[in-house]
């Protein structure tokens, strides 16, 4: 080894937890995503051990409750809504636009304490006997009638809320502010775009969150009439606070995801993303109209009937951003020289299952649907499909994408091509099933099923498994890759991006000196591809 | 560092604040009907507005902090115009 970089400046335990390197951080951040990946995954496990046949053998009724509720919790709050933002943001937000490190970098390293009191918070809720409400705290299972560690559970959310703010503020920020000379705002890379829509929403919708799962507080503790309507409070109330910021969550989940998506297309087409200015402002309108579509998921709830129009109609507008951004990518793979290396199957595989889950969102839309799929698997099917299909995908494929620079070491192609494939295959024999299911009328939320269900079931327990073992395949190659891979050189896919001008792993500084951009991003041309590289 | 100044400003909202909760809860005994909850919001829009303009600082900022203040109250219009939406058309 020459110059030292990140990872060997220092390798005391508090160069570690006291720092504010946001690579550094964006590690602490990964450690921690990994460890809640699989206890929301074990509780998964467990669901689906339970659903393969159709008698309760494994829990009770209440117990499974307590199941689905930790798996939603963890999966959305723990996982999902920090995945790529707070490991591979903030590992690339700083690299990419050519500065030192985030805008406000103490927050940074703040707002990963907030997020582990709120986890540890959520994790003593679920150790001290769980929840029951679902991850949806719908009133009134979360006030009248609660009888499991609900306002716990909703103070660990709403405490890690805190850390999502922080994380949209300081993204906000540093990419207005400290973007490197030259670099315009339509000279940055498209994943920054959907950073910094998903950061916006961030700001905006978290604190609805905060205050709702406060005003439930409220209204337990001082029994002021808010939700129940027996002292005055409005029964749909929560259920409207919640989607205000909850169907925006979902593009929290899914805009980084697109965000990767668009580096990978790019790249392993050699060729500029088509529609760039289109692809960069539909994120933002994503985030804009992803505000306007929530009351889709209160059809029977006895909201009115032209609520439910104008939502219905405005879920058909949000749908438009979403297509854009498929259509501009298929149109990059257009005469491109495509390349099938590892992060590029699971973008491919990304843009597939997103467009299914896409899809059958619009089916969900249409009011006479909604109706007879409301609560039944084929809602189970379309989300899993975008936030497991879509996000977790991109989530490794970003990964694997990104892995040369964060470590400086190369893995396994073969082994990291397998397991795509596998995961793809798993991913689909899991969900696909439960769209049938729906579909035949299967309630979410039930143990036990009609006998007639359960081919189905069989085959998405099945697939479960071939997810769960492709999933840990990951672990072992890249856990091994990272002390014994070969080293890596600063830019091991020929890419233009800022990031891989530094070596790999790159300086604690990033950048030996800064860095000017006279370029328009994903110039993926004949000309670039022969200039030396420095290894 | 500037030298040490008393924050006025800071003391004089906090004193105004603090006699905005007074007139809240007193206004809050006398029967105006409707009027009540009227006059509840608007004492309580001036304080948010004074906690905006002084202990935010807003006042003292431009351009692009004003565009992300205003974006915070404009989607709470949304919140309210589409929430209400449902509770004013509901049979
Ligand atoms: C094309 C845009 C989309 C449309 C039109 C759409 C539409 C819908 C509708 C109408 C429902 C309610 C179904 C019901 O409960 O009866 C729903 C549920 C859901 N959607 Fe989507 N969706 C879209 C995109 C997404 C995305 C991007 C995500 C996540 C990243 C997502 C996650 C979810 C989740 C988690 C639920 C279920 C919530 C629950 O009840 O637990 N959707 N979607
Ligand atoms: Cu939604």
């Amino acid at each position: 080894m020459s110059e030292p970089n990140y990872l060997t400046t220092d390798y005391t335990l508090q160069s570690w937890f006291l720092t504010t390197d946001h690579k550094r951080i964006a590690i602490l951040y990964f450690a921690s995503l990994i460890f809640f990946f699989f206890i929301g995954g074990a509780a998964a496990t467990a669901i689906r051990i339970e659903l393969a046949t159709p008698q309760a053998d494994l829990v009770s009724s209440d117990v499974y409750n307590r199941l689905f509720t930790m798996h939603g919790i963890i999966m959305v709050w723990f996982f999902l809504i920090p995945s790529i933002p707070n490991t591979l943001g903030n590992f690339l937000v700083p690299l990419m636009i050519g500065a030192r490190d985030l805008a406000f970098p103490r927050l940074n390293l703040m707002s990963w304490y907030i997020f582990m009191l709120g986890g540890c918070t959520t994790l003593f809720a679920i150790l001290a006997g769980g929840i029951d409400t679902g991850w949806t705290f719908y009133t009134p299972f979360s006030t009248l009638y609660s009888n499991s560690y609900v306002i716990v559970a909703a103070a660990g959310v709403f405490i890690a809320g805190f850390s999502s703010i922080l994380t949209g503020l300081n993204f906000i920020v540093t990419i207005h502010r400290l973007r490197a000379p030259g670099l315009t705002w339509y000279r940055l890379p498209l994943f920054l775009w959907s950073l910094y829509a998903t950061s916006v929403i961030l700001v905006l919708a978290t604190p609805v969150l905060a205050v709702t799962l406060l005003l439930i507080a409220t209204e337990r503790f001082f029994g002021v009439g808010i939700f129940d309507p027996r002292i005055g409070g409005d029964p749909l109330l929560f259920q409207h606070l919640f989607w205000f910021y909850s169907h925006p969550a979902v593009y929290i989940m899914i805009l980084p995801g697109m965000g990767v998506v668009n580096e990978l297309v790019s790249c392993f087409s050699r060729k500029p993303v088509f529609g760039y200015k289109f692809v960069a402002w539909a994120s933002l309108a994503i985030a804009a109209v992803g505000f306007l579509v929530w009351g889709h998921h209160m059809f029977v709830s006895g909201q009115s009937l032209i609520a439910s129009l104008v939502f219905s109609f405005m879920s058909f507008v949000v749908a438009v951003p979403s297509a854009i951004k498929v259509f501009n990518w298929t149109a990059t793979l257009h005469k491109g020289s495509i390349h099938f290396d590892a992060p590029m199957l699971y973008a491919l595989a990304f843009i597939g299952l997103f467009t299914i889950g896409g899809l059958t969102g619009l089916f969900l839309a249409c009011l006479a649907f909604d109706v007879h799929a409301t609560d039944t698997y084929f809602v189970v099917a379309h989300f899993h499909y975008i936030m497991v299909g879509g996000m977790v995908t991109a989530y490794f494929g970003g990964l694997h994408y990104w892995w040369p620079k964060i470590t400086g070491r190369l893995y396994s192609e073969y082994w990291a091509r397998t397991a795509a494939v596998l995961i793809f295959f798993g991913f689909n024999l899991t969900f696909f099933p439960q769209f049938i299911l729906g579909a035949e009328g299967m309630p979410r939320r039930y143990h036990v099923y009609p006998p007639e269900f359960q081919v189905w079931n069989v085959l998405s327990s099945g697939g479960a498994a071939i997810l769960a073992v492709a999933y840990l395949l990951p672990m072992f190659y890249l856990g091994y890759s990272a002390f014994f891979g070969a080293r890596a050189p600063a830019n091991p896919w020929n890419a233009p991006g800022l990031e891989w001008q530094t070596s790999s792993p790159p300086p604690e500084e990033n950048f030996e000196t800064q860095p000017v951009v006279t370029r328009e991003p994903y110039q993926y041309n004949e000309a670039f591809e022969a200039e030396p590289q420095n290894a | 560092m500037t030298e040490w100044r008393p924050p006025l400003a800071l003391v004089g909202a906090w004193l105004a604040l603090l006699g905005l909760l007074a007139l809240t809860v007193t206004l809050a005994y006398v029967p105006l009907g409707a009027g009540n909850a009227v006059v509840a919001l608007s004492i309580g829009t001036i304080k948010a507005v004074l906690v905006a303009a002084i202990f935010m600082e807003l006042r003292k900022r431009h351009g692009l902090t004003l565009v992300f203040a205003a974006a915070g109250l404009f989607w709470l219009g949304i919140l309210l115009w589409l929430g209400l939406m449902d509770f004013m058309t509901r049979t």
